[in-house]
């Protein structure tokens, strides 16, 4: 499945909610289903601080595909951060490089990834794609 | 005044009351008037009902009028609170952060603009006049509210964070190296900040006074901070973060003993309590106009004239000046050395209207309504399993802060948004208290006037329905 198949596919899951709090619990849900990040990688410099809730993140290429793991200390985030890495996992660095992540928009919750959000999740999109651009080195 | 906790019954309404409580009927404006000598206690209300009561005994001869808020003529007057978020009623207790504005500021500045607007000082048409004599006037409101002694004490300027730094750096420049200031633990980053800047540039000290497990500054070890090297002492009136009301009287009357000047942070205080500076005798006094009805981008320094006369300019430009030459500038006179460049000059008419909104209540009967939504909202929190409530000091205003056992305070505030209701979650720019507790950050609901019980169940209610999401 294409970068954007798998966007498509999380705008049609969200299109079943209609209500607020049931598109929350959908995402609490995905949350649980993060893949985590190994606990020894939880080190300060995998560590994005925000003002609002802290994320780690770790990235390796393998096969020309990129692997992300990560983990936070908020739920919500936790499930933005599953939805995320869902859709650029065992990509090319360079698809995820180029990966725009409209779909977030799309499905109401733009406001996560806003820049003055500081729950770290801007900050966390940039180093994926930082991580692929070097991997694509 | 009384003795004991009487309660009341009224007929139609069963109520309460102790010493200094307020009695509260139905929501409903209604006056209490209750005489009593020292066997009975009448009661008369607006509505006609009389009672006798002799069971319990008072101090003779007293009169006490209980008269409630009108909570539905205040609420009207904020268009906001009609607002719905995401579909829901918006229940608004981000207060600590910006207060909503009542119809009369929005109003003003709208006239302001549609009608008045020129630029201030100097000019010689009329409109120029009518502007600068709106803008002064609310200078006078302002300082006729707050105590001061002269009009030219009150300086505008763009909100407390901006007072705080003129203070550092235009009062900081008659300081040496060596000087020390004094600043406390529960301090917002714009209390601690420029004290550090101030203190880097000038080679001075910066001394804590350290806050207990509750809250509350420990005095005992700000007294031993004190010395002849003492040069001031910055301190919060109310904490942002905890709600502690800090005794800054006697933090005042101690500084001066050793000839140091006090600035207090007002920017929680003003909208939630009486201040007086000339009764303060504080140096310097730094709130913001938004945070008390009153639009963003405008605050207000109060000063001593004898110590702003010494002070240096903090900026340089147009306004402040006597006479220009290309060699040398001479400055005006207060309070126009320190506001350099055309003002805020909407803001500072709206922030008249902010304090004429301020001085249409009975600041009594404001005090008394928080209380009972601080105490009401957090007999109702208590009730929630694993609540942790951070500032629990002896004097609180109406804001609580707290975490539920499990839950990450960015989970909570997100949901309780998606349901209409605004808190502020995080560490409310108060870093150091958030380390001393060894937490991340807490869920602050803060009250303002308009705040009802009604929105308190509304809020409990959503965070009953939050828990088990999260904590499953």
């Amino acid at each position: 499945m294409s970068i954007k198949e798998k966007e498509q596919e999380i705008i049609d899951e969200f299109a079943l909610y209609d209500d607020w709090m049931d598109k929350y619990e959908y995402i609490i849900e995905l949350g649980k289903e993060l893949p985590l990040i190994d606990e020894q990688y939880k080190t300060k410099d995998r560590l994005i601080k925000g003002c609002q809730s802290q994320v780690w993140l770790h990235a390796d290429c393998i096969d020309n595909k990129m692997k992300f793991t990560a983990d936070s200390d908020a739920i919500i985030t936790k499930g933005i951060i599953a939805l995320l890495i869902r859709v650029v996992n065992d990509e090319s660095p360079a698809d995820v490089a180029r990966s725009e992540f409209k779909f977030i928009k799309e499905i109401g919750l733009q406001e996560h990834l806003s820049p003055t959000r500081s729950n770290g999740l801007v900050s966390m999109v940039k180093d994926m794609k930082l991580n692929a651009l070097k991997a694509a080195k | 005044m009384f003795k004991g906790k009487p309660e009341v019954n009224l007929g139609f309404n069963y109520h309460s009351f102790g010493c200094s409580t307020i009695c509260f009927i139905d929501r409903k404006e209604k006056v209490i008037e209750i005489k009593y000598d020292n066997r009975h206690c009448s009661l008369t209300t607006n509505i006609g009902r009389k009672g006798v009561y002799s069971e319990y005994s008072f101090v003779p001869l007293c009169v006490i009028k209980l008269i409630v808020m009108d909570i539905k003529a205040i609420r009207s007057q904020f268009p906001i609170l009609e607002e719905k978020i995401h579909g829901k009623p918006l229940v608004y207790f981000d207060n600590g952060a910006t207060t909503q504005k009542p119809l009369s500021v929005i109003q003003r500045i709208n006239d302001y603009y549609s009608k008045e607007n020129a630029n201030i000082h100097r000019g010689v048409h009329t409109l120029s006049q009518e502007a600068t004599s709106a803008y002064e006037n609310a200078r006078t409101t302002i300082q006729k509210y707050i105590g001061a002694k002269e009009n030219h004490e009150v300086l505008f300027t763009k909100g407390t964070t901006d007072s705080i730094n003129l203070v550092a750096y235009s009062f900081g420049e008659l300081l040496n190296a060596g000087d020390e200031v004094i600043i406390s633990a529960m301090e917002h980053h714009s209390n601690i900040v420029p004290w550090q800047m101030l203190c880097e540039r000038k080679g001075c000290k910066l001394r804590i006074i350290p806050i207990d497990d509750k809250g509350d500054l420990i005095l005992d070890s700000y007294d031993s901070l004190l010395s002849e090297k003492t040069r001031l002492v910055a301190v919060t009136h109310i904490s942002n973060s905890l709600g502690t009301v800090n005794d800054v009287k006697y933090i005042i009357e101690k500084a001066h003993t050793v000839g140091a000047k006090v600035l207090i942070d007002g920017a929680q205080s003003i909208q939630h309590i009486q201040v007086n500076v000339q009764e303060l005798d504080c140096d310097f006094y730094a709130f913001s106009g938004h945070k008390i009805f009153g639009p963003t981008g405008i605050g207000v320094l109060y000063g001593k004239e004898e110590i702003l006369n010494q002070m240096p300019p903090y900026q340089g430009g147009g306004d402040m000046i006597k006479e220009v030459t290309l060699e040398k500038t001479t400055y005006n006179v207060l309070p126009h050395k320190f506001e350099a460049g055309t003002p805020n000059i909407a803001g500072g008419i709206g922030l008249g209207a902010a304090f004429e909104f301020l001085n249409s209540l009975d600041m009594k009967k404001v005090v008394a309504h928080e209380q009972e939504l601080l105490d009401y909202a957090t007999a109702e929190l208590a009730k929630i399993e694993g609540i942790k409530f951070y500032g629990q000091a002896k004097e609180k205003t109406s804001l609580i802060s707290f975490l539920i056992d499990g839950l990450h305070p960015y989970d909570v505030g997100t949901l309780l948004d998606k349901m209409g209701i605004a808190v502020r979650t995080g560490h409310h720019c108060t870093q150091p208290i958030m380390d001393q507790f060894c937490i991340p950050g807490t869920i602050r609901a803060s009250f303002a006037l308009y705040n009802t019980k009604d929105e308190i169940d509304v809020f409990i209610t959503a965070l009953n329905r939050i828990i088990p999401m999260l904590k499953n």
